[in-house]
């Protein structure tokens, strides 16, 4: 897929893949084999009908394709463009075995993009209002996905988004020049289109609890995520300069920091930023720091090899400039005497014995202190449940990390009427995994509300 | 978009604004927050609720034009909109019967003590306001705390009203002078909070202070607003915003509050700009 050039792009936000041709699109959907039972939609969790899609494109009825991946997916142009594909859909394409899977991920933006770009986006067919409501808390993939097939099955949903914008990590973590905030915008007008109501500046456990909620809706699906930030609590580490990846691509892409002082929220300007993590989260805050014009170094403690991130972010960051350094870890930031961070100390690391999660755990080689110098540090090595709904909701069951205990299948949690799922029960994990949940939700609540709730 | 009710200057810099925001009015309780967006291109800032009126369904907002967004805010007349209201954050005062509860107020700080000073009164404390400005034109409210208060001391820095001095100085005198305080509240600016909690050490004196840091979500979701008490990382917007004074870290405080000074003077400047260009 064309994209723009490393030269280029380390100055705008602007999204680096260019997005197919129609040329394009039709030469790659014309690979698809159009097997009997296709082992891609396996590796799908929102269980798109993708050789059914693809052939639409073959056949050049762009918008007709649109239609047939919004049957089931309602966000096809976000995931189209930060899905996993290489593990999921693509994962299982038989022509993988051989040859490059088709780019099913690609021809999918496509669609959504040429539908939406192409006058009139049309509405699926709904199902005729049964009365029932349902509160759902998160405006994310998760809470999106889920109202909008509540929706369509005829219930009326209404979302409690606690930030003033609704999409959840689509809006506020994952930045511009991955996923268009234009883009989400749509999107969510579509589930708007659909009969969903959002209620934005709700915070739910202080704005009105569960509990509420449960007085006016017949039920209510938690979608809160994943979105405390995990620190260190190593020396310095609230030395100024020091960020939160949260904080710092909220800076960026929900409040435009970007923009200052166009906009009102600034966002410090970085001559040498040091990014600690290994993950997409990591990935996207040094390639949002390369764009403010800093040199970047991302510090990893494992190899290149262990390293979450998808391979496409790991490359477009090396694309950029990014300096890695692996199998280093920082033990404490030095400051000077207005506050200000001037210097990250870390330890260069080996691998060992895998641990639990199977990867070689990193031990620190003794004796090789040495000191990065930086004025700013984006720690992105993780995030944790928000606890503001459990702790304001009496009789519902978290776990040892306070993610909320929901049945896999049905989402139902330790409270009756009350189902959860996404982040918020996985703990970090994918935007498609957040919408896979979502939509097994969307059929119990289903059943729930149909008053077969009970013979589950 | 939330509707202002109410303009009403209470000193020069300081404006208050009653806003229609039923669910929060519906849920504040005294000692938390808000956050709000005056428009599209605008920043987050918090604010403590100066009061609020559950049946009308409205909050009392009391600032200081300071910065871009503070004097945006200011330029909002009544009939006009904010942006974006979220609340109430924070966890609320911790309310008890105490005996005798010093509720201190300083600067703008003179606004949020008195849903503090109104709740431990109406808790069946003995409350004792003291409130302090650099002058009397930044004083305001001095009825409204009497309203709530078994005595209210007022003080100015420079002597123009009252009694010349600090907030600690009237502190000082009240406890010297062999009144027995069993909690002290203090809402103000840093160096005033970090001036009382010292004080107050001293004495022994349990000490509740509102810390004012920058934030942005104001749920916990970014650290922005990350302060250190006891030795250890806390997120003023969920976890406080009131600490123990005597264990809070002012001096880190007041570091991590100048890190946009530079960005927050030149955003001053070219609201400025604008405004000349647009008043030519």
């Amino acid at each position: 897929m064309p994209e723009q050039s490393p030269e280029d792009r380390c100055k705008n936000f602007d999204e680096v893949p260019l997005g197919y041709t129609v040329e394009l699109a039709q030469r790659e959907a014309s690979r698809c084999l159009q097997c009997k039972k296709p082992a891609c939609r396996q590796g799908c969790p929102v269980e798109i009908d993708i050789p059914a899609f693809i052939r639409l494109i073959v056949e050049g009825d762009f918008v007709g394709s649109a239609q047939k991946l919004k049957e089931t997916n309602n966000l096809p142009a976000v995931c189209g463009r930060v899905c996993p594909q290489e593990a999921q859909c693509e994962k299982f394409c038989i022509l993988g075995k051989r040859f490059e899977p088709v780019a099913i991920g690609r021809l999918e933006r496509f669609a959504a993009d040429y539908e939406r770009t192409h006058g009139e986006v049309n509405l699926p067919e709904i199902a005729v209002d049964t009365g029932k409501r349902v509160a759902v808390v998160g405006g994310g993939p998760s809470g999106l996905t889920l109202a909008a097939d509540l929706a369509k099955m005829g219930h009326r949903a209404t979302i409690f988004e606690g930030l003033h914008t609704p999409g959840g990590v689509l809006v506020y973590g994952i930045p511009e020049f991955r996923l268009p905030k234009a883009i989400v915008r749509a999107e969510v007008d579509f589930v708007r289109r659909l009969g969903v109501e959002i209620e934005a500046n709700q915070v739910v456990g202080k704005t009105i609890t569960v509990d509420e909620l449960l007085e006016t809706f017949d039920a209510v699906y938690i979608a809160t995520g994943a979105g405390a930030p995990v620190f260190m609590n190593i020396e310095g580490e609230n030395l100024n300069g020091i960020y939160s990846a949260n904080e710092y691509l909220t800076r960026v892409n929900l409040m435009k920091a970007y923009r200052f002082p166009e906009m009102d929220t600034p966002v410090a300007r970085s001559r040498k930023a040091v990014v600690i993590g290994g993950g997409n989260v990591a990935m996207d805050s040094a390639r949002t720091a390369r764009r403010l014009g800093a040199e970047v170094h991302l510090v990893y403690r494992r190899s290149r090899v262990e390293m979450p991130a998808r391979d496409e972010e790991i490359h477009h960051a090396e694309e950029e400039g990014i300096e890695f350094q692996l199998l280093t870890n920082p033990i404490r930031y030095l400051g000077n005497e207005e506050g200000w961070v001037t210097g990250a100390e870390c330890l260069r690391m080996e691998l060992g014995q895998p641990d639990a999660s199977g990867r070689r755990r990193p031990v620190p080689i003794e004796g090789s202190e040495f000191v990065i110098e930086v004025d700013t540090v984006i720690v992105a090595i993780g995030n944790q449940a928000n606890p503001l709904v459990p702790a304001s909701t009496p009789g519902l069951e978290t776990n040892r990390w306070g993610n909320i205990v929901a049945d896999e299948e049905t989402g139902k949690t330790s409270r009756d009427g009350v189902f959860a799922g996404g982040d918020i029960v996985t703990g970090a994990a994918t935007v498609i995994e957040a919408m896979g949940a979502a939509k097994r939700a969307a059929r119990a609540i289903d059943r729930f509300l149909r008053g077969e709730g009970k013979k589950l | 978009m939330y509707p202002i009710v109410k303009k009403q200057r209470l000193a020069p810099e300081v404006l208050l604004l009653e806003v229609e925001a039923s669910r929060i009015a519906r849920k504040a309780e005294a000692g938390q927050f808000m956050i709000l967006r005056v428009d599209d291109p605008g920043e987050r800032i918090p604010l403590t609720l100066a009061d609020w009126d559950r049946e009308r369904g409205t909050i009392t907002l009391i600032f200081q034009e300071v910065g871009v967004s503070t004097k945006k805010l200011g330029l909002l007349n009544e009939g006009e909109a904010i942006s974006d209201c979220v609340g109430p954050l924070g966890h609320a005062s911790e309310i008890g019967e105490y005996g005798t509860v010093v509720c201190i107020g300083g600067g703008v700080g003179i606004a949020p003590i008195y849903p503090v000073a109104r709740a431990q009164r109406a808790a069946g404390n003995r409350v004792i306001s003291i409130i302090g400005a650099r002058n009397k034109n930044l004083l305001f409210w001095e009825d409204k705390l009497r309203a709530v208060s078994d005595e209210v001391l007022v003080t100015t820095d420079d002597g123009s009203y009252r009694r010349k001095g600090f907030v600690t100085d009237v502190l000082k005198q009240l406890v010297d002078g062999g009144e027995q305080v069993d909690i002290a509240y203090a809402i103000g600016p840093v160096v005033m909070m970090r001036a009382v909690s010292h004080l107050t050490m001293e004495y022994g004196i349990h000490t509740v202070v509102s810390l004012n840091p920058i934030m942005m979500d104001g749920t916990g979701m970014c650290g922005a607003c990350r302060v250190t008490v006891d030795g250890e990382t806390r997120f003023a917007c969920v976890d406080g915003p009131e600490f123990d004074g005597h264990k809070v870290d002012f001096v880190g405080l007041m570091k991590r509050q100048q890190m946009y000074l530079g960005q927050e003077k030149e955003a001053r400047e070219r609201m400025g700009h604008c405004r000349a260009e647009r008043d030519a």
